[in-house]
């Protein structure tokens, strides 16, 4: 033993630790078709699902005759919210505290609420009978404008007392669900009223949705035998769907096991309890047999889990110089017939409140009403932690607009306002304590990658050149400095449901030398199985190749709060670094034993531990491990496994800087992205070129949201964007090539410092596009044009500017 | 209920035969009735890609192709592709160059990527943008898709031209 070991440099390279890119483990199945999604599992005698849906926004159910379709060969049941009633399931709780009808309870009140679940023997057969169902509805008025909602005397929601406070205190209206207040709105007001520079302005952040490409899904398998509950389904939190299952039916946790297969994207859609979820469970008990559910697309979108929708109203005053001296920001929250936001109990607005972005703020309020309307429950984070899209694009447009009113280049007016390095930590006016971060060194990066005086020089050219008659074509450059906030959260402030969210790692160490570690979380295509093993081979010095990275069955995994809101890497990444170190502690011992010096005298290198001072004399990590089972050590407990639960001490704040370069032909509306920048600073990086992956596809995401995507509704409550021929997703021929850079300002209260990426290049895309479009006409007069910019809008701004003329 | 039909196929080179109502689609017999779940659904309309199966020489939208319509015909899917121990240059590329995230669209990408590259071997970025423009993804903005299509080109040419 002993002999001929590999130069350090070598043992590093095999370790396939922190910092190298890695190729992913997942793609081996993925490339093969053998991956296995929710839809993928199939059981002996399992049952099929559907639903009867509301076509009315807004009505009363007068009767539900269900014989036709039970008279259907092949249909086995047909629930109603009678038949739900008995057990206490017609009605669910959601993660906002509200409550949620599972299926429609006396009346209706969005278009494609669930009515009545069927279920038979094959797809075909589900669906025939829904057909069947005959539902006799009343209409009701309906409203789909938040603002209209809260002078409205119709009352959406009946079954709420209109004089009680509702999960987030005093409501004002009948239609009115919670007022959220952070800041100093009076301190805030007096600056406002004084101050040299105001800019206002109405932004509206449109409702969305993030259309993984996998639909919602589960499959119910009750054993009346064993009593036990099984669960497989689209959960991004399969820790949190098992207690809330449990609470909801009665049955006993130990006997409900919940599994996560793969998922094919979630983006935030998969977070949420649905309907069909809890009905395929009811089902499955009924029946006896195992119930599958799977969405259709047009399901997905007009049921579950929209995405934004908030109507910002914002001041921001300065100095004559550009000093930004207060914010004040009014938010009209559209949260649909039901609040089933997915935010921390204590948010009901989510982390809005980081809306004063990456500048030094000296005063600031936030005021969020939230609403309810006839359109579909949500209110989820789209790719981004808990509304950080909304804020971002609120203070990166409202910038923009000081710096029209300003008459000031807007690099430079963020140059002169950002928190400053030596400012960290950093404690913003809205109570956030931001924990590292070097924007100016970012700022100035990004700028000379892309030649920023260059551009605008080029831009005033084209100006010339447009009014001149020589083009039709417009340049915007878009900038968009963001900060993330992420890595929920101190278990102190942050919880769902009252349930902690802290996070998970297990780990066994086998006797020859590998290890399988498992994680309360679950990848949806972040790759977890790679990058976790890497953190580890970092810290306990087993090469990445020999451990197994296992998430999502709540039977084997430890308790965690899921994959969502970035949180993955800051929380679980961080239990997992500690968990390795309770190993490397024992290892430690375990060593020095084997070595016959003290504890003290051996040192952690690589992949073994070494005598400090003597590094011939060492015992490798796999010595170890065999060691650990198979040697009597005198006052060590044989096995090697340790378990970390991290509460983070506090949020991680990844931040970046991007820039756009857009064409914009004048008189098509459409616009051609020339170039696309973006610099991540993510902390501590653990695998490039998965970072660089979540770059481009969060980028695209953005693209989508800032230009065409939408969930749109006309005044009858009709969802009009409910198919992927409307609702906009962009292909790789409208999709650009992106310049990906970076810097590093670890995290400095993260075990391995870093923050997380998923969602900051959604975060900070969203505005960056939307910049670049309004930059464009700005030299026109324009200050701000809501999105989505899809061609039809462009071209609108462009006629409405005279530009067609 | 309409007659069932009597269907015949050969997909990835085994003979399949079996009934199946008139309306049933190409995607769910395929799924369903031969366990072949590489192939996807993502949205039934033809907008998504996931479905996608090769069809007597052309990609086709597995998702809005009625089995009956294929009878006689013979499919690949990604499972007919390549094997664990021999797998496809485009399924080495995707994973070389980090083409897939959560993989939902990956089986639908990696076949009309084989049949891109039969159909035009020397492709350009833009005819791969395009010759991709079917097959929608969710996660990766389609930049290593790109990349790993256009790797995965030039290695099957290199490889033809050692051959030669
Ligand atoms: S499922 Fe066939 S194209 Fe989307
Ligand atoms: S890898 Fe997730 S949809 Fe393409």
């Amino acid at each position: 033993m002993n002999d001929l070991t590999p130069d350090r440099d070598e043992r590093v390279a095999n370790l396939k630790g922190m910092g190298c890119s890695r190729k992913r483990v997942e793609d081996v199945r993925f490339t093969q078709g053998k991956g296995n999604y929710v839809d993928d599992v199939k059981l002996p005698g399992m049952l099929h699902s559907d639903f009867v849906r509301s076509p009315y926004a807004h009505a009363r159910i007068k009767s539900i005759n269900i014989d036709a379709a039970m008279a259907l060969d092949g249909v086995v049941a047909v629930l109603t919210a009678k038949d739900l009633e008995p057990l206490g399931l017609h009605w669910m709780p959601t993660l906002a505290g509200d409550k949620q009808m599972v299926l429609a309870d006396g009346k209706v009140l969005f278009q494609g609420q669930e009515v009545a679940f069927v279920v038979a023997k094959d797809r075909y057969i589900a669906a025939d009978a829904v057909e069947l169902v005959e539902v006799e509805y009343e209409e009701l008025p309906v409203i789909v404008d938040p603002f209209k909602s809260l002078e409205s005397d119709v009352v959406l929601r009946e079954d709420l007392d209109p004089t009680a406070d509702g999960a987030h205190g005093p409501r004002k209206h009948h239609n009115h669900i919670f007022t959220w207040e952070v800041g100093d709105e009076k301190a805030t007001n007096e600056v406002l009223d004084e101050a040299e520079v105001v800019a206002e302005d109405m932004f509206y952040y449109h409702r969305t949705h993030p259309c993984p490409l996998e639909t919602c899904g589960s499959v119910a398998s009750m054993d009346k035998v064993n009593g036990k509950l099984t669960l497989w389904g689209t959960f991004q939190a399969p820790h949190v769907v098992r207690t809330v299952a449990s609470l909801l039916s009665g049955i006993e946790e130990h006997n409900i096991r919940v599994i996560s297969p793969d998922i094919g994207g979630g983006f935030g859609n998969k977070v949420g309890v649905y309907p069909g979820y809890v009905c395929s469970i009811v089902a499955s008990i009924v029946t006896g047999k195992p119930v599958k559910w799977i969405e259709d697309r047009m399901e997905n979108l007009m049921s579950t889990a929209f995405a934004r929708d908030y109507w910002m109203k914002g001041k921001i005053s300065a100095t004559k110089e550009g000093k930004i001296t207060s914010v004040h920001c009014h938010v009209t929250a559209d949260h649909g017939a039901f609040d089933a936001c997915a935010d921390p109990t204590k948010f009901p607005a989510g982390f809005m409140n980081i809306c004063t972005g990456s500048y030094d703020i000296p005063v600031a309020y936030l005021g969020v009403d939230g609403v309810y309307t006839n359109k579909a429950p949500g209110g989820v984070s789209y790719r981004c932690s808990f509304r950080v899209t909304e804020a971002v694009y609120f203070i990166e447009r409202m910038i923009e607009v000081l710096a029209i009113e300003l008459n000031m280049d807007p690099a430079e007016l963020r140059r002169i306002n950002f928190i400053k390095k030596e400012q960290f930590p950093y404690k913003a006016a809205l109570g956030w304590e931001y924990d590292s971060g070097d924007y100016h060194t970012a700022w100035d990066k990004a700028l000379k990658a892309v030649d920023y005086d260059g551009l605008r020089a080029e831009q005033a050219q084209r100006v010339e050149d447009f009014k001149a008659g020589k083009t039709r074509k417009l340049m915007g450059i878009g900038l968009s400095f963001f900060t993330e906030i992420v890595g929920a959260g101190p278990v102190k402030n942050c919880d769902i449901l009252g349930m902690g969210m802290f996070d998970s790692c297990e780990i066994r160490i086998h006797p020859t030398g590998s290890a399988i570690a498992r994680l309360g979380t679950i990848s949806q295509g972040q790759g977890h199985a790679t990058t976790f093993a890497q953190i580890l081979a970092s810290e306990i010095g087993i090469s990445a190749d020999s451990i197994t990275i296992e998430e999502g069955d709540t039977d084997t995994a430890p308790y965690g709060l899921g994959t969502y809101g970035s949180r993955s890497t800051p929380v679980a990444g961080a239990a997992t670094a500690m968990a390795g170190r309770k190993i490397r502690a024992k290892a430690q011992m375990i060593a020095a034993y084997l070595l016959e010096v003290h504890d003290d005298d051996v040192e952690f290198d690589v992949d073994r531990f070494v005598v400090k001072g003597a590094p011939e004399r060492f015992k490798t990590m796999k010595e170890i491990a065999y060691a650990a089972y198979n040697q009597a050590i005198p006052g060590v407990e044989p096995g090697l496994e340790a378990v970390s639960y991290y509460d983070p001490p506090n949020m991680t704040y990844p931040f970046g800087a991007y820039v756009c370069v857009m064409d914009i032909d004048v008189d098509t509306g459409v616009p051609d992205i020339r170039r696309f920048y973006a610099l991540d600073d993510c902390g501590t990086r653990i695998n490039p070129m998965v970072i660089e992956g979540q770059v481009h596809g969060g980028l695209t995401e953005a693209l989508a949201v800032a230009l065409g995507q939408e969930i749109a509704y006309d005044d009858m409550g009709n969802v009009k964007t409910g198919t992927l021929m409307d609702f906009f997703l962009p292909t790789a021929w409208e999709t650009p090539n992106y310049e990906t850079d970076y810097t590093v300002t670890p995290s400095p209260h993260h075990p391995i410092g870093a923050k997380g990426v998923g969602e900051s290049p959604h975060v900070g895309g969203v505005p960056c596009f939307s910049n670049a479009v309004n930059d464009a006409f700005k030299a026109f007069g324009l200050r701000h044009t809501q999105m989505p910019h899809d061609h039809w809008r462009i071209w609108k701004t462009a006629n409405g500017l005279g530009l067609h003329d | 209920m309409t007659d069932k039909m009597h269907v015949k196929l050969n997909v990835n080179g085994e003979d399949h035969e079996f009934l199946a109502e008139p309306r049933e689609l190409l995607i769910y017999a395929l799924r369903e009735k031969l366990n072949l779940t590489g192939p996807h659904v993502g949205c039934e309309t033809t907008h998504c890609g996931a479905c996608t199966v090769t069809l007597d020489g052309k990609s086709v939208k597995s998702c809005t192709v009625f089995v009956a319509q294929a009878n006689g015909a013979e499919i690949t899917t990604i499972e007919g592709i390549g094997n664990p121990d021999n797998l496809h240059v485009l399924q080495e590329a995707f994973r070389e160059h980090h083409g897939l995230q959560c993989g939902f669209c990956t089986p639908g990408m990696i076949t009309r990527a084989t049949k891109l590259l039969e159909e035009n071997p020397n492709p350009t970025e833009e005819d791969v943008r395009f010759g991709m423009a079917g097959n929608i993804c969710r996660c990766t903005g389609y930049q290593n898709i790109v990349k790993s299509v256009l790797a995965a080109a030039s290695e099957l040419n290199g490889a033809k031209e050692a051959a030669q």
